[in-house]
């Protein structure tokens, strides 16, 4: 147990170089404005006073290091900076609609799971049969797929041609009321209250824009549990196990499938940087106000403090969630964590 | 495409190799045509198109698909099948302009790390590591955001953010050349470090270079497209796939389908062509790797 517990301490102590290298490109990335933010921010009616004054200011005659040293302990205290557009702090706006791109994301991630998995271990059960030709179809499609094109696709078949899908604006119809906010996920809070109706009505606006995301992360997911199913499967100890007499069931579910489930993890930390990125693209396209929508509509306004801080959680929140993979790694599987370097 | 692929070492084996994968494998053999639509349309596009794409007429507005206008036109007018069409040269270009810099980069830093490793490696590997821990369209967003609203921009942001890919694939390759037979040979026979890097060792890293760099052409293009299709970099009235389909999105609900659609789908087409490419000359290079 005590090594169990220093492999996984050692894991979080790789992590901080990593979140100190994604604090520098992200205060590199502040730096490298277009021209001198100075004048930027002063205006267009500036003069050279005023400008100086904003300089000193925003601290841009210090020294780089210094500056940098400033902008690490704004990142520690939560300090992002005031977005242009809405007056408010980045991190409160970033607080706020953060729940909305989690509950679009995590349902379009279990979706996908809840197919690709099932799917691959089909496939990889049944070679040459429908199944693995459908799959090995979805997953050359799928990789081609634009998610901003999926999306569109889907609305004008299932909002315009059949009419089944409410209008792409939004997670809720005005028709309905938000539910109290407690976790700021619709559906658990509207669960909560006990409000069914807004549960459908929130649960409707939700599914195209999770199906947009989900048939995006689908083939990834189904490539890498087909690939490990077989590789299990032919394996000496299924084979062992086999010749046991072990029923089909337990060489499958219990030895087969656990060991393939490893690398589908790993692919599923990696699925979810796509998914991040493409979660701007989807939420633009259904209007789904989250923080991409809220980073895509600073961009055209050039709201820079307010991308900059976009671009800083997702990387933070990225990491945490490889962090967590990793580490639910090292619990499943008694074998890694000894040879860490 | 198959000469890159043949220019290993037996040229003989290597080319009815080739011949053998395309016969056995028509799916590659469809990958390399519709490589040359792409190619076509990228280099005689502004010429073959029936209509100006910038053209824009009024009294034409939203037709949709016709005998005059195969893929109908757009809310002004202009022709939807010119438009793809012309479009192709530049999301081509900008996505083999972002490839070949990552590749050049990547291959630069990546024998580097491979070949002298220390701390000269762990620094690079530090640095890679750091770019891999965005999500990388996010990244490219960023990148974009900061250095500037620009077509010359997205390359950049885009070829950043697949430099650790090839570096990587570099630097393994390189490392593990690095104390082999030839390579020593050669050094003994008075080359210098990087004259044996650069043609002794590093030519080894080529194969599976081209694997990566059609594979990610493909990604390249999504890529470049997803940003202007938030309106990064490509400015309208260019014609470019990406923004094509974002004003497009705001007929769907409408029912003008055409404005979307069809530049949507070239874009799946060059993609998937990429993808089978890919997918193909890693047959024909490591047939191990075939799933």
């Amino acid at each position: 147990m005590a090594g169990r517990l220093s492999t996984v301490g050692l894991r979080i102590t790789h992590a901080i170089p990593v979140i100190l290298g994604v604090v520098v490109v992200s205060f590199l990335l502040t730096r490298a404005l277009p021209g001198d933010p100075a004048v930027y921010f002063a205006g267009a009616a500036a003069d050279e006073q005023s400008i100086a004054e904003i300089r000193t200011a925003l601290g841009l005659d210090k020294p780089l290091m210094e500056q940098f040293l400033i902008y690490a302990g704004d990142v520690i205290t939560g300090n992002l900076g005031n977005s242009l557009s809405t007056g408010q702090p980045v991190l409160q706006d970033l607080a706020n609609r953060l729940p909305a791109s989690l509950e679009l994301t995590l349902t379009a991630l279990l979706l996908s799971c809840g197919i690709a998995i099932p799917l691959g271990v089909l496939a990889a059960t049944r070679p040459g049969s429908a199944v693995d030709h459908l799959c090995r179809v979805l997953v050359t499609a799928g990789v081609s797929l634009p998610t901003f094109f999926t999306g569109v696709v889907l609305i004008y078949v299932f909002y315009y041609l059949l009419g089944i899908a409410p209008s792409p604006l939004g997670r809720l119809d005005f028709i309905y009321i938000e539910p109290d906010r407690v976790t700021g996920f619709y559906l658990i809070d509207a669960a909560i209250a006990g409000d069914w109706e807004t549960w459908t009505g929130a649960l409707k606006q939700l599914v195209l824009p999770a199906t947009t995301l989900a048939l995006f992360t689908l083939a990834p997911l189904a490539r890498m549990t087909r690939a490990a199913m077989l590789s299990a499967l032919s394996s000496d100890y299924i084979r062992t196990a086999r010749a046991a007499g072990l029923t089909e069931d337990k060489v499958l579910f219990t030895y087969a499938f656990r060991n393939a489930l490893l690398p589908v993890i790993t692919t599923l930390g990696m699925v979810f940087s796509f998914t991040l990125g493409a979660n701007v693209l989807v939420e633009k396209v259904f209007a789904w106000p989250g923080i991409g929508s809220y980073a895509v509509e600073a961009l055209v306004v050039s709201d820079y403090a307010a991308v900059q801080g976009f671009v800083l959680a997702m990387a933070l929140l990225f990491v945490a969630l490889n962090l967590v993979i990793d580490l639910t790694y090292t619990l499943i599987d008694p074998r890694i964590g000894f040879e860490t370097k | 495409m198959s000469d890159l692929a043949a220019s290993t070492p037996k040229t003989d084996g290597a080319l009815a190799h080739v011949v053998y994968v395309l016969r056995s494998n028509p799916v590659t053999l469809l990958a390399f045509s519709m490589f040359a639509v792409l190619l076509v349309a990228a280099i005689l596009g502004p010429v073959l198109v029936p209509y100006d794409p910038l053209a824009s007429n009024a009294a034409l507005a939203l037709q949709p698909p016709s005998f005059d206008h195969w893929f109908g036109t757009d809310n002004l007018g202009r022709d939807v099948f010119s438009r793809v069409i012309v479009a192709a040269r530049l999301d081509l270009a900008i996505s083999v302009a972002a490839v070949a810099l990552s590749f050049l980069i990547g291959s630069v830093l990546g024998s580097i790390a491979g070949y002298w490793g220390g701390w000269l490696d762990a620094v690079l590997n530090r640095l890679f590591d750091t770019i891999m821990a965005f999500p990388l369209f996010v990244l490219a967003m960023g990148i974009v955001a900061a250095l500037g609203n620009t077509v010359e921009n997205i390359v950049y942001a885009t070829a950043v953010i697949n430099i650790p890919f090839y570096a990587r694939l570099v630097r393994a390759e390189v490392n593990i050349r690095r104390d082999s037979g030839f390579a020593q040979a050669a050094k003994l026979a008075g080359n210098s470090d990087v004259r044996v890097l650069a043609l002794h060792i590093f030519p080894n890293a080529l194969p599976p270079m081209m694997v990566q760099v059609s594979l990610n052409l493909g990604w390249a293009i999504l890529n470049a497209a997803g940003l202007s299709f938030i309106g990064l970099g490509v400015r309208p009235p260019t014609a470019e796939w990406g923004i094509m389909v974002a004003e497009g999105a705001n007929f769907i609900v409408s029912g003008e389908w055409w404005l979307a659609i069809f530049p949507g789908f070239a874009l799946m087409f060059a993609v998937f062509t990429f993808n089978l490419l890919g997918d193909g000359l890693r047959d024909i290079v490591d047939p191990r790797q075939r799933s």
